[in-house]
């Protein structure tokens, strides 16, 4: 005990404040029950939530936020707003044009959910639904891309009209494929980062594909 | 003194070799743990048969076998006997992928480069790369061969990648499964025979399609006789390597039976590639029949001055 001998106060330094705990004084309308509140308030904050994400996606940094606060809302949104631009298959040509609305749809989430078991199954240590929510959010950038091809087709659908779509679609398909590996590449062992980031290049360039070879009738 | 033996090249569990020849060496083992039971085996034979050995495997093959099962111990419904099909690193399925590539001759490609850890990772993936390079490689063929013709409207074809996916996946799973019953089959009639397990009959069906992933690309091409010869190019090296590696299962079966069991797998492989060549590529310099024939009918104007 000889070394807690000179751990001392020194006398001219008063010591005081309070040891008590506070108990819980708060009045009933401070309480985090969300049952009483205005339903303008419930929506409003699922929606902030769902915007900051997509700031985030547009902005990849390597915060947490997508990964804490998973929500499937977003990817919900961008995946239906895809696939309702894409489809437009023709019924009387042989070999129908483009995917329907239930190919896309079924592509989008069946591709997230076989990339995500693949990532567990190499040792990730991401979560399922935090995977799902990243790999849905960063559709976000071939969205917009869809959207600019189909006012450019507005425009006309010559050579020109081609190239700017391409490179659209082709800036596009690599800030996704960086924007989710900046969120997702972290949470795998190091000797199998390339193992898991193939499968969302193929994934992001599947859905550049179809975005690309999208023909108006 | 260095012997002879010595200076020879060493097979990569040297370390069990020195370790046999100087029992009373330090070692210190830096490897993963599920690494060293498997190197433990040590080989003791001479450098000459060890080519033999890894060609028939019957020496280490129960050994193998036994410690595979030491891995994969954990229960079919629990997540991890899963995860035991994808312990693989990134350079052993790039070791792997080029083992498919450049088959060496005399070199099984299961026992080189597999060595009792099949994974899935590898036929999956290449797999579905393959479905969807098919798909778009064809469609942009199409898309430059007809290019410039009037009549032409350029389509998706979006109805070929699941047509492409069952096919590939199908070619994928149920050939092995059809060969590893017939070699389960042979192997309780004749004895002596090296068996593989599913899985590797799953990997090696699966890495042996990666040669085809640059030639689809490469089958963009408008050219009917580059596509040929890039086609042969393919399947003369994609079936060496399942030539090699299942000629050494069956070869000590009745002769006719290992001639016909080698040739069915060439020609499945074979028919997939003709397969997947005719269906989603169309024929280069395919000109649609411009009406020059003379009407029957007389439409000839005679002009009479």
């Amino acid at each position: 005990f000889a070394g807690l001998a000179d751990v001392s106060i020194a006398e001219d330094i008063p010591v005081e404040g309070e040891i008590t705990v506070p108990v819980g004084s708060r009045s009933p309308d401070e309480d985090y029950s969300t049952l009483d509140e205005p339903v303008r308030d419930t929506i409003m904050r699922d929606l902030k939530a769902v915007g900051k994400k997509f700031v985030h996606v547009m902005y990849p940094k390597k915060s947490s936020a997508l990964l804490r606060d998973w929500d499937l809302w977003g990817p919900l949104v961008l995946c239906v707003s895809l696939a309702l631009m894409l489809q437009g298959g023709s019924a009387d040509s042989k070999d129908d044009g483009g995917p329907q609305f239930a190919e896309v749809f079924v592509i989008i989430w069946f591709g997230a959910v076989v990339i995500t078991l693949n990532s567990k199954l190499l040792g990730g240590t991401i979560s399922f639904f935090q995977s799902l929510c990243v790999l849905g959010y960063c559709v976000l950038p071939l969205t917009v891309a869809m959207l600019v091809c189909r006012l450019v087709l507005l425009a006309g659908s010559g050579t020109i009209s081609f190239i700017i779509r391409l490179i659209v679609v082709v800036a596009m398909f690599g800030w996704s494929t960086l924007a989710s590996t900046a969120f997702l590449a972290d949470s795998q062992p190091p000797n199998r980062k390339a193992l898991v980031v193939y499968p969302i290049f193929l994934f992001y360039f599947v859905i550049s594909w179809m975005i690309l070879t999208f023909t108006p009738q | 003194m260095a012997t002879v033996d010595d200076l020879k090249f060493q097979e990569f569990d040297d370390a069990a070799n020195l370790l046999a020849a100087n029992p009373d060496a330090t070692t210190i083992s830096i490897d993963e743990p599920t690494e060293i039971p498997k190197n433990q085996h040590g080989r003791l034979q001479e450098p000459g048969r060890e080519e033999d050995d890894e060609l028939l495997g019957t020496d280490d093959s129960d050994k193998t076998e036994l410690l595979a099962g030491q891995k994969k111990s954990a229960p079919f419904w629990t997540f991890e006997y899963y995860q035991t099909f994808f312990d693989v690193d990134t350079y052993q399925v790039l070791d792997r992928i080029k083992g498919s590539v450049f088959p060496v001759p005399g070199k099984n490609f299961v026992r080189l480069y597999i060595r009792s850890n099949p994974d899935l990772y590898g036929p999956f993936w290449i797999c579905a790369t393959l479905v969807f390079t098919i798909a778009v490689s064809g469609n942009l063929s199409n898309f430059f061969i007809h290019l410039g013709k009037p009549t032409y409207h350029y389509v998706p074809e979006f109805r070929k990648v699941s047509i492409a996916a069952t096919t590939i996946y199908a070619y994928a799973w149920l050939v092995p499964l059809a060969l590893w019953g017939f070699l389960v089959w042979r192997n309780s009639k004749v004895m002596n025979i090296v068996s593989y397990s599913f899985l590797e009959i799953v990997c090696v069906y699966g890495y042996s399609l990666f040669i085809y992933i640059p030639t689809a690309i490469l089958w963009i091409i408008p050219q009917n006789m580059v596509r040929w010869v890039l086609m042969m190019f393919s399947l003369c090296l994609s079936g060496s390597v399942l030539v090699m590696t299942f000629w050494p299962a069956v070869r000590d079966d009745n002769r006719r039976i290992a001639l016909v069991t080698v040739g069915t797998i060439v020609l499945l492989h074979a028919l997939l590639a003709v397969g997947c060549l005719a269906y989603f590529f169309d024929a280069p310099e395919l000109d649609f029949p411009v009406p020059v024939s003379p009407d029957h009918n007389g439409t000839t104007v005679i002009i009479e001055s």
